[in-house]
């Protein structure tokens, strides 16, 4: 065990700012990127399926109705 | 229409950053390739002369000196061939230290002195607890006094 | 119809309407790994990693750090191929998978130099220089937003798709050159603590934390790779029958 205490673990021998400040910026990307994702899911899902029922329910045909703005 | 526009504006972007990353390529890396050079390359008059440039190397042993002034700092850079003394004015990073790797950058005068302008450490890829680190520093004291 | 021209496709898996529910059930089982690793890691990083005698505690970044760094380069060396892949194979699957796997590289690419930002202002005693490594990691980080916007920004998708492959087989030449830059020329960047061609220059303990954070790095790749490329296969299947079976099944609930 590297810490006595908790505040000692938190002040990281004086580089608290360099050495937390890589962790909450890339934690902070990777929440964000994975709520993009799950966004990104959904709207796609629902745009998608308001194409296929503007088709006509069955969807099969080739005709291109057009696709609401791509993303 | 304001599809076509950000469309657009997307190219333009992709565009200017692909100039951008052309444009670092041949500036920074024609000049800066070489981040430094080594004091043996600046006694045979390779380093550029009259403009600022890089000297890397380690801090010669013994070598540091502070004026009275507390600001200025005397020391020497070596690649264990050549010595160059520098001459700096300013605070220092926390890993410079002697016998330790540093890149100075600055203007080389006429007298041989190197006159710097920023100091930088540069450190090494070996990563060892404080203990390690001291056995290595007595074995190696150790195996210096058995060779004298 | 369909079927009888999938038929010609030499690897099953490389169906859409195989790949699409393989991925579903595959990513999570991923982003568990990814989850206990970084906790393992961290725990190795913080608790059981000692001090470094040089740097003081300073040098825990490297635990993000390299990681992220070979992660960016990693990265972009998959899109090159997957790129070549559809070039070659003409299997756009290929080619929406490398498009998938642009902005996570991106990311561990921004993280590979904000950290080293934070961690070279301490020790170096600047945040940023021009070095040969850092300027050609810079170099990536562009590589990474051209592909982003040129593949978004086209929208025919095969002109968007060629486009983009040839921005990811052009930019690789870029990542042999970070990765040797710190031996071909002066750098301010150390050298490598880890590399196949010498016993690495860490104590063991460092070493562990580094590696099994690069290990979640890898997890979470994969996993976030795979949930991100789902939604991209329905867009460009959705004139099929299994991609409508799929959206009145999935889209249909909340």
């Amino acid at each position: 065990m590297q810490w006595e205490s908790w505040s000692q673990f938190w002040h990281m021998g004086g580089a608290a700012v360099f050495v937390w400040g890589s962790y909450a910026v890339t934690f902070g990307l990777v929440v964000l990127e994975l709520v993009l994702v799950a966004q990104r899911r959904k709207e796609t899902l629902k745009r998608l399926l308001r194409w296929r029922r503007a088709l006509g329910k069955d969807g099969s045909g080739r005709q291109s109705a057009p696709l609401e703005s791509e993303q | 229409m304001k599809a076509r526009s950000k469309r657009l504006m997307l190219v333009g972007g992709g565009v200017a950053l692909l100039a951008a990353a052309v444009a670092l390529v041949l500036s920074a890396f024609q000049q800066n390739l070489v981040f430094f050079h080594t004091p043996t390359e600046v006694m045979e008059g390779k380093a550029p002369t009259g403009k600022t440039f890089r000297i890397g190397g380690l801090v010669e042993d013994g070598s540091i000196q502070r004026e009275a002034d507390g600001l200025t700092v005397r020391f020497a850079i070596t690649d264990t061939a050549k010595v160059i003394p520098v001459s700096y004015r300013g605070t220092l990073p926390d890993l410079f230290k002697e016998g330790k790797g540093a890149v100075v950058q600055g203007t080389l005068g006429p007298d041989g002195q190197f006159r710097a302008t920023e100091v930088l450490a540069k450190h090494d890829e070996n990563y060892m607890p404080p203990e390690a680190a001291h056995a290595l520093e007595q074995a190696h004291k150790a195996g210096m006094t058995v060779s004298q | 119809m369909n079927s009888s021209q999938r038929g010609f496709r030499i690897f099953r898996f490389a169906a859409p309407q195989v790949f699409y529910p393989l991925a579903g059930r595959l990513a999570p089982w991923f982003a568990a790994a990814a989850v206990a690793l970084t906790l393992v890691g961290l725990w190795l990083g913080f608790v059981v990693a000692p001090t470094d005698a040089t740097q003081g505690e300073v040098y825990r970044v490297i635990f993000i750090h390299v990681p992220a760094a070979w992660m960016s380069m990693f990265i972009y060396l998959v899109m090159a191929f997957w790129s070549a892949v559809g070039l070659v194979m003409n299997t756009r699957l290929s080619f929406v998978m490398s498009q998938a796997l642009a902005p996570t590289g991106a990311i561990f690419c921004f993280v590979a130099l904000w950290t080293g930002a934070l961690w070279g202002k301490p020790t170096w005693g600047a945040y940023w220089v021009w070095d040969a490594r850092l300027t050609s990691q810079l170099l990536l980080l562009f590589l990474y937003f051209g592909f982003i916007a040129l593949t978004r920004a086209i929208e025919d998708p095969r002109r968007a798709d060629r486009a983009g492959a040839i921005i990811a087989l052009v930019g690789a030449v870029n990542v042999p050159i970070i990765y040797f830059s710190v031996k071909w020329w002066n750098t301010l960047h150390q050298g490598a603590s880890v590399s196949l061609t010498k016993a690495p220059s860490m104590a063991t303990t460092m070493l562990a934390g580094m590696l099994v954070m690069a290990f979640a790095a890898w997890a979470y790749t994969l996993a976030v790779t795979l949930w991100r490329v789902r939604p991209m296969i329905l867009e460009r299947e959705r004139h099929t029958e299994w991609v409508g079976e799929v959206l009145e099944r999935e889209g249909g609930r909340k």
